[in-house]
């Protein structure tokens, strides 16, 4: 699985200091704090972090579904085909949603509206994106049922959420976020609400049929096998931050940052022993408000050094080809150039 | 479905069966009688009008009687009225009763309901303060303040409305006025605060955030995915709301004058009026089983999830 990258065309996506915080009572929470990353045409990135990294406020606010207030989009830009979607008309950001950009949720038992059909639910998309009549739209909608893998799709069309398994929820979701062929799918988690047995197979559909239709992926997890199996790169999030980025191989085999090691080290593998408990990171994750100018990782890091307490640290390249990118003071001597 | 419209109604024979025994032997248990008073009565005109009224009878035949009676919807004489039996007087006053509550519901939900959806899409501006407040004083000033306030400045002040009085008199539908704006204000205050609540609830989730990343515009958002699961719980409270204010509001009938069925309520009990305790009690029991009947098929019409099997 190589990246799609070709030399003349550019990313379809580039987030670029995407910063956004929360009004709380407590304070300001600085819940993404200038995430900058870019996405091309057709492969598939993940954002992996703990919970309260900041992976579903970046793809919220890239779709601008932020409840705000307490929201607010701050600074950056999301250039979608070099259109910055943070300063566009409502009504034109309403054309790219569900249809150009679509989005799938972690959890398919309440993400599905439950008073109205899945008929209802799936008609409505083709419609409004797609100008097809009634007719045609439920004959589409049938169609993408049966490709997610939804028996006698014509009847079950016209049941309501509650008549489905999470796993088949979760798959009318994958229908309802494909059917317009979109250029970027993005996946907020969306597997982790479901039984083992059926994350494999979700996961599985999402690469088939975004594949076919050459949609690009964000796959939002926390779930590094997840990643493995089907990331081009990966982006690391820690309070609010990236703070390594790479090809997958590359992370998953020769990770950098000591949270993405903590991170992998915390995966229950078959391949090795099960001697000894599981390996977790120590402490919890930072809180948000008022952070100061240091390396919020440093209080659990086993390497941490004097001057990560005193500074955030920049961005070094490391690596062979220099394309992973760390933010770790312990790459200040070997890696190459820090950019600012 | 019809199987459960069906069991439904067979449901209400035995429901009515227990409140009618259960209040006909509590209000016997009350001291006193509908013929005692200050004065003592000669004990020779009291037995007379016990023996007219079946009084001298043991309670179980009465009591069947009485059974008997509301079989063929005869509520008996009133103790107390004289000439007047309890059919009429719910007749006469229970239609009354209904036109004013029906006016003050249907505004109270209209308006409460606005009201409830506007606050909860401005959540935390000036409009959702100037609606809760509203609201919060409607709540907590009683009835009892209201009318008399709002007679003091539209009838006796600005005289642009008669103090009190009927639809059916000399002022006409002007009367309903007053009445219906005070029985309106604090199901209107309620229904507000609690349809603002559940609104925000189903704002907030995850299924109006999918209907959002649809790309779907603000209004059909609104209609088509809000407003259905924020309105259930208003629709559970119409039932007991509806029994409440169709059967009259005491108060509010009797600081305008209204001749509704209000008033029976706290008469027949003080004066013992058995016959007439046991007839508001069979209507106000009536409306209340039919309502939430009415409601929970209103429900399962809502929600696809409630099933009648």
């Amino acid at each position: 699985m190589g990246t799609h990258r070709s030399s003349d065309e550019g990313p379809i996506l580039d987030v670029r200091d995407l910063t956004t915080y929360f009004n709380t009572d407590e304070g300001i929470v600085k819940a993404v704090d200038g995430v900058s990353f870019s996405l091309y045409r057709g492969e598939t990135i993940a954002i992996v972090g703990e919970s309260g990294s900041g992976k579903s406020v970046t793809n919220l606010s890239i779709m601008r579904l932020i409840p705000s207030p307490p929201g607010r989009i701050m600074k950056g830009q999301v250039l979608f085909e070099g259109r910055d979607l943070l300063n566009l008309p409502p009504g034109q950001m309403r054309r790219i949603r569900g249809n150009r950009i679509s989005m799938i949720f972690q959890d398919p038992m309440t993400s599905l509206n439950p008073f109205l059909r899945i008929s209802v639910q799936l008609i409505e998309t083709l419609r409004l994106h797609q100008g097809l009549n009634r007719h045609e739209a439920r004959k589409k909608a049938a169609r993408m049922l049966g490709e997610v893998g939804i028996p006698s799709p014509e009847r079950r069309l016209d049941e309501f959420p509650h008549q489905f398994s999470g796993g088949m929820r979760q798959r009318v979701m994958i229908a309802m976020a494909l059917s317009c062929n979109p250029d970027i799918l993005i996946a907020d988690e969306p597997t982790t609400a479901l039984d083992v047995t059926i994350q494999a197979q979700i996961l599985e559909l999402i690469q088939e049929l975004t594949k076919r239709i050459d949609t690009a992926v964000v796959m939002i997890t926390h779930d590094l096998g997840v990643v493995a199996a089907m990331s081009d790169r990966v982006n690391v999030m820690y309070a609010g931050r990236i703070v390594e980025t790479g090809g997958s191989e590359d992370i998953f085999y020769r990770s950098r940052h000591p949270y993405t090691s903590g991170l992998i080290r915390s995966v229950p593998r078959v391949d090795r022993s099960r001697s000894g408990p599981l390996y977790s990171i120590p402490g919890r994750p930072p809180n948000l408000i008022e952070l100061p100018d240091l390396c919020p990782f440093h209080p659990r890091c086993e390497q941490a050094m004097e001057i990560c307490r005193h500074r955030y640290p920049p961005a070094y390249s490391v690596g062979g080809s220099g394309s992973v990118r760390v933010n770790c003071w312990l790459y200040r001597e070997t890696g190459a150039g820090a950019e600012k | 479905m019809k199987k459960y419209v069906i069991r439904r109604a067979l449901g209400l024979i035995p429901t009515l069966f227990i409140i009618i025994t259960v209040s006909f032997f509590i209000i016997r248990l009350a001291p006193g009688g509908p013929f005692a008073r200050e004065k003592a009565v000669p004990d020779e005109i009291l037995r007379n009008l016990e023996r007219k009224y079946h009084m001298d009878d043991p309670l179980v035949v009465q009591y069947g009687r009485y059974l008997f009676d509301v079989l063929r919807f005869d509520l008996g004489p009133s103790f107390r009225y004289k000439d007047h039996d309890v059919n009429s007087l719910i007749a006469g006053s229970l239609p009354n009763s209904l036109i004013l509550g029906l006016v003050s519901l249907g505004a109270a939900l209209t308006l409460g309901i606005a009201a409830g959806i506007v606050s909860a899409l401005k959540q935390n501006r000036l409009v959702d303060y100037t609606f809760m407040s509203v609201a919060t004083v409607g709540i907590s000033i009683p009835l009892f303040v209201v009318g008399p306030v709002l007679m003091l400045v539209f009838a006796m002040r600005l005289g642009w409305l008669p103090t009190s009085g009927w639809i059916t008199g000399r002022y006409g539908m002007q009367t309903l006025i007053m009445p219906a704006v005070t029985l309106t204000l604090p199901y209107f205050a309620y229904i507000a605060r609690l349809s603002r609540a559940s609104f925000l609830d189903v704002l907030r989730s995850d299924y109006v955030r999918t209907a959002r990343a649809k790309g779907l515009p603000g209004g059909i958002v609104i209609f088509r995915h809000v407003i259905r699961g924020g309105l259930l719980p208003v629709v559970s409270y119409i039932g007991p709301a509806f029994a409440q204010i169709v059967t009259g509001s005491v108060v509010v009938e009797q600081i305008f004058r209204v001749p509704g069925l209000g008033k029976f309520f706290v008469q027949s009990a003080i004066n013992r009026d058995y016959t007439l305790v046991m007839g508001t009690v069979i209507v106000y029991s009536v409306i209340l089983i039919l309502m939430n009947f009415f409601v929970d098929l209103l429900y399962g019409y809502l929600d696809p999830r409630v099933s009648y099997d």
